[in-house]
């Protein structure tokens, strides 16, 4: 452990994107991320790098369009209604086929909503990060090191497969602060022979661009760009299974409910109640595999979230719809409590299934 | 004898824009300059949302194209990432005054250095007409069916007027290409909004008045002959801030 | 010591976070697990600060503390919010110099420490969350040679001026 340091989930997050060789930063100051714009404030200037605070949320993003277009790497990070606003710019980065990563430390709304944590922007991370048909990759960190080291594999995977990595992370995770290791062995970028950064009277020129008037050709860039995200969909979905073995009843949870849910599992298991628990890492792609494998077994499925019921959806259609389905959750910046999961376990359990 | 040629940073595509519209003079005059400085390596535009969205395919160096209003969020990023190279935006009026208008105001108050070429020509032209921020007042356009009421939508804005009031911004001249001494002195300007950028002096704008017969319904004649009458009367041309020049005085 | 789920709370300026992350410092340099988790935003601003620590033998599971086992009140809203949701056999420390009531559970150990008038009168006005830091390292035996270490991690470079008075303010707590 001599190697740990505690650091807060924001500024892991932001000291990780800089071992993996981010030099470029935009953002616009939201609470509750604003630690990683004041991390790269203080550290980019030293390191040869640039951080920038943009006149907006939409400014932001476009300069990582910019940045991104040149071939390097580069993030912003903001806060539910800030990537809201981002959500134009991730449309064109994703149809411009460019890697970026952007974090969204949630916060509750919708609207101004609050600054306490929450997870309901869990549908527009995985389903409608804006307009057009598109996916990011969304990783959902649940301790500070993961924090950093989804943050690295964020940038990789960006990089791999040429589309936004979304780190989707909430208040807690961004606050809290854990004992957190910064060993990477950072995979060399790819060739990036697309980007614009000066023919050098040497080639043909690069163009970044997503406008395809045609529509066969903008149908074939659509085809193309799904066959990529087919392949990541049997290849990067990652998850952790806590007690799974004989599991009866199985959690779904992610970030900080699925730290909740796990004090509540040990103390079911106390009483005897065959329960584990299914920790999506990537929300997209879906660890559909794990979850319908587990519906074998599992009677119910128990979804812990800081949303009104949007995962359980995933779940639903991972699981084909086989089980016996229960939210458990909070909203507005509350947070389940283990008693409140416990109480959802030992009724799923007397249920024994049944509707 | 001169022969004419075309510069070599326009590439063969053929430019989809309508009869006596002035975007081809601007992208030639752009061209010319990348030519003489022999940039064109090294130089990377930027294309916005409106008439030009296709400037990609006319420049020969490389192109980015930005969504509606961003190109100078997207050029300060690329600058940002490679400092040494040569990075300029080509923007229209509804692009850059009035969905652009919080980038363009910042990154001429970051002194960004980077070169804009913004066209003016009073109306939205690829949506087929409509209002533009530089619409004049009393004119006709799809969404002013009976003439711009500034009581009701308010007045053009006046870019350059506006920009030098900000300390930020290194060069704002205002020209036209509606005849050939118009388009000289327009070429002059492009001219050193570049050189600035290269000289590392910063945020360089030149608002060309262009003219949209199309959608003004005018025939190209009459169309540069409006610039003379209306356009220019409402945005003089001329130099409305050269920070250098000042200081060297 | 399997598990052991402090909440620090007081108003902001006390100190309260700052002592969190002593403790959170001191469970890792001895090869503890530990979270912190502080409340954050608006509420922070003159109003009531507080933070979670939880230190424990096994990977620490939700990091939000509601039944503290340690509950560390140094203002009177932070005793009513949280005396009750101490556990049942847990530990109160609270600075009776600011604090003029009495703990009502009866089932809970508490220390009355007058931390404030301790800290003006060794002329370390500021330092009066050490001084119940110190208590409680002493009460739970844990006044060791992780001390140090800890103090010099959460102090940074810039202030290590800092060190002594701060390694003293926990020993005056140690003595109360």
């Amino acid at each position: 452990m001599a190697d740990k340091v505690l650091m807060k989930g924001n500024e892991a997050i932001a000291e990780a994107a800089i071992i993996a060789g981010c030099r470029h930063y935009f953002g616009y100051p939201i609470t509750p991320q604003t630690e990683i714009a004041a991390y790269m404030a203080k550290r980019m200037p030293k390191i040869g790098g640039c951080f920038l605070q943009a006149e907006s949320e939409v400014a932001a993003i476009n300069m990582v369009y910019g940045v991104s277009s040149t071939g390097h790497r580069v993030m912003t990070s903001s806060s539910s209604p800030g990537i809201s606003l981002k959500s134009e710019g991730l449309s064109y980065l994703a149809g411009a086929d460019l890697p970026a990563l952007v974090v969204n430390v949630q916060r509750g709304g919708p609207g101004l909503g609050g600054i306490q944590p929450s997870q309901s922007d869990y549908y527009q991370a995985t389903k409608a990060g804006g307009h057009g048909d598109f996916r990011m990759l969304v990783l959902a960190p649940a301790s500070v090191q993961e924090m950093a080291d989804l943050t690295v594999k964020g940038f990789e995977l960006a990089d791999k497969y040429r589309m936004t990595s979304m780190i989707l992370a909430d208040g807690t995770m961004g606050q809290m602060m854990e004992p957190v290791s910064l060993q990477y062995d950072v995979k060399e970028m790819p060739e990036k022979k697309w980007a614009t950064t000066g023919t050098n009277m040497e080639r043909e020129h690069n163009i970044v661009n997503s406008l395809f008037l045609q529509p066969d050709e903008l149908e074939k860039s659509n085809i193309e760009r799904f066959e990529r995200y087919k392949y990541i969909e049997e290849n990067e979905a990652m998850y952790e299974e806590y007690m799974m073995d004989d599991a009866e009843i199985c959690i779904a949870a992610f970030g900080i409910a699925s730290r909740v849910a796990k004090n509540a599992i040990v103390e079911a298991r106390k009483k005897g109640i065959k329960v584990g628990m299914i920790r999506p890492i990537t929300l997209w792609p879906f660890p559909n595999k794990p979850f319908l494998k587990a519906s074998e077994k599992a009677h119910t499925f128990i979804s812990v979230e800081l949303s009104m019921g949007q995962m359980i959806d995933d779940v639903k259609l991972a699981t084909k719809c086989r089980g016996e389905y229960v939210l458990c959750n909070r909203v507005g910046g509350m947070i389940p409590s283990p008693e409140e999961v416990l109480l959802a376990i030992e009724t799923a359990n007397k249920n024994g299934g049944a509707k | 004898m001169v022969v004419f040629e075309k510069p070599h940073a326009l590439t063969d595509v053929p430019m989809h824009y309508c009869p006596g519209c002035t975007h081809g003079i601007v992208h030639r005059l752009v061209a010319e300059v990348i030519d003489e400085l022999g940039i064109e390596g090294k130089t990377i535009g930027i294309a916005p949302v409106g008439c030009s969205v296709m400037a990609y395919n006319y420049f020969n160096c490389d192109m980015i194209e930005a969504s509606h209003g961003r190109a100078p969020a997207v050029a300060t990023g690329v600058k940002r990432a490679l400092p040494e190279n040569v990075v300029f935006t080509y923007q229209g009026d509804g692009d850059l005054a009035s969905i652009g208008m919080a980038e363009t105001v910042h990154a001429a108050a970051r002194n960004e250095n980077i070169t804009v070429i913004f066209i003016n020509n009073a109306i939205y032209g690829m949506t087929g007409g409509q209002m533009a921020p530089t619409s004049l007042p009393g004119q006709i356009t799809q969404t002013s069916p009976y003439g711009r009421d500034t009581n009701h939508c308010g007045f053009p804005v006046k870019i350059c007027e506006m920009l030098s009031q900000v300390d930020g911004a290194e060069y704002l001249e205002r020209v036209a290409v509606n005849n050939v001494k118009n388009v000289k002195n327009a070429k002059k300007a492009i001219k050193k909004a570049f050189e600035n950028q290269i000289n590392g002096k910063g945020f360089s704008l030149v608002e060309v008045i262009s003219s949209c017969p199309t959608n003004w319904g005018l025939t190209p004649k009459k169309a540069l002959e409006w610039i003379d009458e209306k356009m220019i009367p409402y945005y003089p041309l001329g130099v409305y801030k050269d920070r250098s020049a000042k200081e060297a005085e | 010591m399997a598990t052991k789920q402090y909440l620090f709370a007081g108003f902001g300026g006390q100190g309260i976070l700052f002592s969190g992350k002593f403790l959170a410092y001191k469970g890792l340099t001895e090869g503890k697990q530990v979270s912190w988790l502080p409340s954050y935003g608006p509420e922070m601003r003159g109003g009531t600060a507080s933070c979670s620590v939880i230190l424990s033998d096994s990977p620490v599971g939700s990091p939000i503390v509601s039944k503290p086992d340690v509950l560390v009140a140094m203002n009177l809203p932070s005793l009513d919010k949280y005396e009750d949701a101490v556990v049942s056999g847990g530990v109160i420390f609270l600075d009776s110099s600011l604090i003029e009531r009495k703990v009502k559970r009866t089932d809970v150990t508490v220390h009355y420490i007058p931390a404030t008038k301790l800290a003006s009168e060794n002329n370390m006005p500021t330092l009066a969350n050490m001084i119940i830091v110190g208590k409680i390292l002493k009460e739970f035996n844990e006044f060791g040679e992780g001390v140090n270490a800890a103090l010099s991690k959460v102090i940074s470079a810039k202030h290590a001026d800092m060190l002594d008075v701060n390694l003293k303010a926990l020993q005056i707590g140690a003595d109360n």
